[in-house]
């Protein structure tokens, strides 16, 4: 069997999510990676380890319909056609699945064979595990569910890929994207995130000492970002973002079903909430009941000592 | 300009849902539902792009059981003119959602489909894409600003790292984001209205849609329960655990 996996990147590097499903395909069968973008993305996609081919097509942006005409013409090589389950996966994977007339698998969490999969429905409150009946199998890749494969150690060759005729029903117009310092919310070791509590985009720079000091990442909860305190791409969640790094820390979040969703895979849970009955308490490790603006400097302070 | 805004009859946002014993699925019997947020959102929009006299008529479609009329009554009340309910008291999965309501699309002639980004039962996120996909549109996924002019969407949309904006020809596709638009709450008299609103009812046969699941449901479980740890008394606590005992930092 031979997976085909749509990497997802920057214009420079490619994501670590992009890795986690290379290591979820790698479980499937032999990997060939997709890289539509710059040569540059992809020479990185040879060097990841376990990628056997990269196909690379030359675009500049990369709009779903387009992407999808060329994902379907290379759709006969492959069993399995696989993308992270980032906002770049979840575009195009679906159409992808419609244009080969294939129900997609969203968002895997599990893989027990070559047509059986595990997928939190519900906010992550259940588990299901489908078979899927169809002839090749199309899938996004929870991230947090799968190791990433090592950004270095592979030497793949790289084929130039037909691009298929753009349908020419989109085009690109802008984008307004933040480069941040700090790692990726979904690839950081440590997430450091703020609630409702913050009380403006002003006040959300006071998680930064502890997430430089952490080398964390910031996220938020979606009252935070509704509110404008935070950018929406930090949202954690449901219908945010999924981590499960080894420390998530939420500072003045109150712990809805949508937001658990989101961290409750994470392997230590820090809780900062003056209401001792928060029901972020109910999954947190280390619970600490007070003000946030008090205890944020004072715990910075701790982990300066 | 005409809209369609497929809802669906969802578990309400606020129940958390229960595995069944026998792992089948879900427990819904008995359990309160509602449209799914992000379609509520949905309906808001081309409420909105009524208002501004860009769109003269919306339809809203869902697909499922006879009681998802209330929810076509819901988007009735907000102010869609007209409902049309896909009847089946059988799982569709997305692929086959997407063929009925392209069916519907091709009788009824929409210029723009506005659907949730994802339905919060089965969290998908793909009926949209995959409707795109059939009728050869363009898709603007996960919306966040949608302005219609001239023929064509500009649609702002929320990816990784900010927003990114595409300009897609009409007729086209739009998913909602959660930063859309903030939904109105129907008012009592046009809860009345909405009553007198028509409602067509039909099924998936008279579309000539196959809607026979491609996915089998082995089993579904419970996740892992989280054990509720400690409460710490102060900063300096906290940290000397993460230090010592949990080992993290
Ligand atoms: C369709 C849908 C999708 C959603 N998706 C998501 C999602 O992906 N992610 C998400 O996060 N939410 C999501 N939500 C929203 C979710 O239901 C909650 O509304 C949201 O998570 C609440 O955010 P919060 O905890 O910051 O705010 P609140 O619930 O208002 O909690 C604020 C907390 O801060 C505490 N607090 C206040 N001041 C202080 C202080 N000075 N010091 C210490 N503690 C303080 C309070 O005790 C309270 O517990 C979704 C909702 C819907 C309907
Ligand atoms: C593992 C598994 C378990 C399932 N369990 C159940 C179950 O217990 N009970 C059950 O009824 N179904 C069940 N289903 C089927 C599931 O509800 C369908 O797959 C669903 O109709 C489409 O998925 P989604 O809602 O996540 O689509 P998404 O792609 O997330 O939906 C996006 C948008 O599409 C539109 N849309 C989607 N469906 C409809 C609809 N029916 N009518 C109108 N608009 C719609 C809405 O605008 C929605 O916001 C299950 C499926 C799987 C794979």
């Amino acid at each position: 069997m031979t997976v085909l996996v749509l990497a997802d990147h920057d214009g420079a590097s490619i994501n670590q999510p992009t890795r986690s499903a290379i290591a979820a395909a790698g479980k499937l069968g032999d990997v060939h990676l997709l890289v539509i973008g710059p040569e540059a993305v992809a020479q990185a996609g040879a060097k990841i380890a376990g990628v056997a081919k990269v196909l690379h097509a030359a675009t500049e942006h990369l709009l779903a319909e387009p992407a999808a005409a060329l994902i379907q013409s290379l759709a006969g090589n492959y069993t399995h056609l696989l993308a992270p389950g980032s906002a770049l996966g979840k575009n195009v994977m679906p159409r992808v699945a419609a244009l080969l007339d294939v129900q997609p698998i969203s968002d895997i969490s599990g893989i027990v064979d070559a047509d059986t999969f595990v997928r939190p429905i519900y906010a992550g409150n259940a588990l299901a595990t489908v078979q899927s009946s169809d002839a090749k199998k199309v899938i996004t890749v929870r991230a947090a569910s799968f190791d990433p494969a090592a950004p270095e150690g592979g030497s793949a060759p790289i084929e130039p890929a037909q691009p298929a005729a753009d349908p020419g029903v989109s085009s690109f117009v802008g984008a307004e994207i933040v480069k941040s310092e700090r790692p990726e919310l979904t690839a950081a070791r440590v997430v450091v995130s703020g609630g409702r509590a913050i009380g403006s985009a002003e006040n959300f720079k006071i998680l930064d000492g502890i997430a430089d000091k952490l080398g964390a990442a910031v996220g938020a909860s979606r009252a935070a970002v509704d509110a404008g305190y935070a950018p929406n791409d930090l949202q954690v969640g449901q219908t945010g973002k999924i981590v499960a790094p080894e420390l998530y820390m939420a500072f003045g979040i109150s712990g809805a079903i949508q937001h658990l969703a989101g961290m409750k895979d994470s392997k230590v849970i820090v809780a900062i909430n003056k209401d001792e009955e928060a029901p972020i308490f109910q999954v947190a490790d280390y619970g600490l009941v007070g003000d946030i603006f008090k205890l944020i400097p004072e715990i910075e302070a701790e982990l300066n000592k | 300009m005409k809209l369609l805004v497929p809802v669906k009859r969802v578990v309400d946002y606020n129940v958390k849902v229960r595995v069944k014993p026998d792992g089948t699925g879900v427990e819904t019997a008995n359990v309160k539902m509602s449209m799914n947020p992000f379609d509520e959102i949905a309906v808001e929009e081309a409420v909105r792009l009524k208002e501004k006299g860009i769109a003269t008529e919306i339809v809203a479609v869902s697909i499922g059981p006879s009681q998802a009329q209330e929810q076509i009554r819901t988007a009735l009340a907000m102010g869609a003119d007209r409902g049309i309910l896909v009847e089946t008291a059988d799982t569709v999965e997305p692929i086959a959602v997407a063929k009925l309501l392209k069916a519907i699309v091709e009788k009824e002639g929409p210029q723009v489909v506005i659907l949730g980004k994802q339905a919060i039962d089965d969290d998908m996120n793909a009926t949209g894409q995959m409707l795109a996909a059939l009728l050869g549109w363009g898709q603007g996924t996960f919306a966040s600003k949608v302005e219609i002019a001239d023929g064509a969407a500009n649609v702002t949309r929320e990816v990784d790292g900010g927003l990114e904006t595409v300009r897609l020809k009409l007729p086209a596709i739009v998913t909602t984001d959660l930063r859309l638009n903030e939904p109105r709450y129907a008012s009592l008299p046009n809860i009345m209205k909405a009553r007198k609103k028509p409602i067509e009812t039909i099924k998936p046969a008279d579309l000539g849609v196959d809607t026979t699941p491609r996915l089998k449901v082995i089993k579904v479980e419970e996740p892992p329960k989280r054990q509720a740890g400690v409460k710490v008394a102060s900063a300096a606590e906290l940290v000397s655990k993460l230090r010592n005992e949990a080992k993290v930092i």
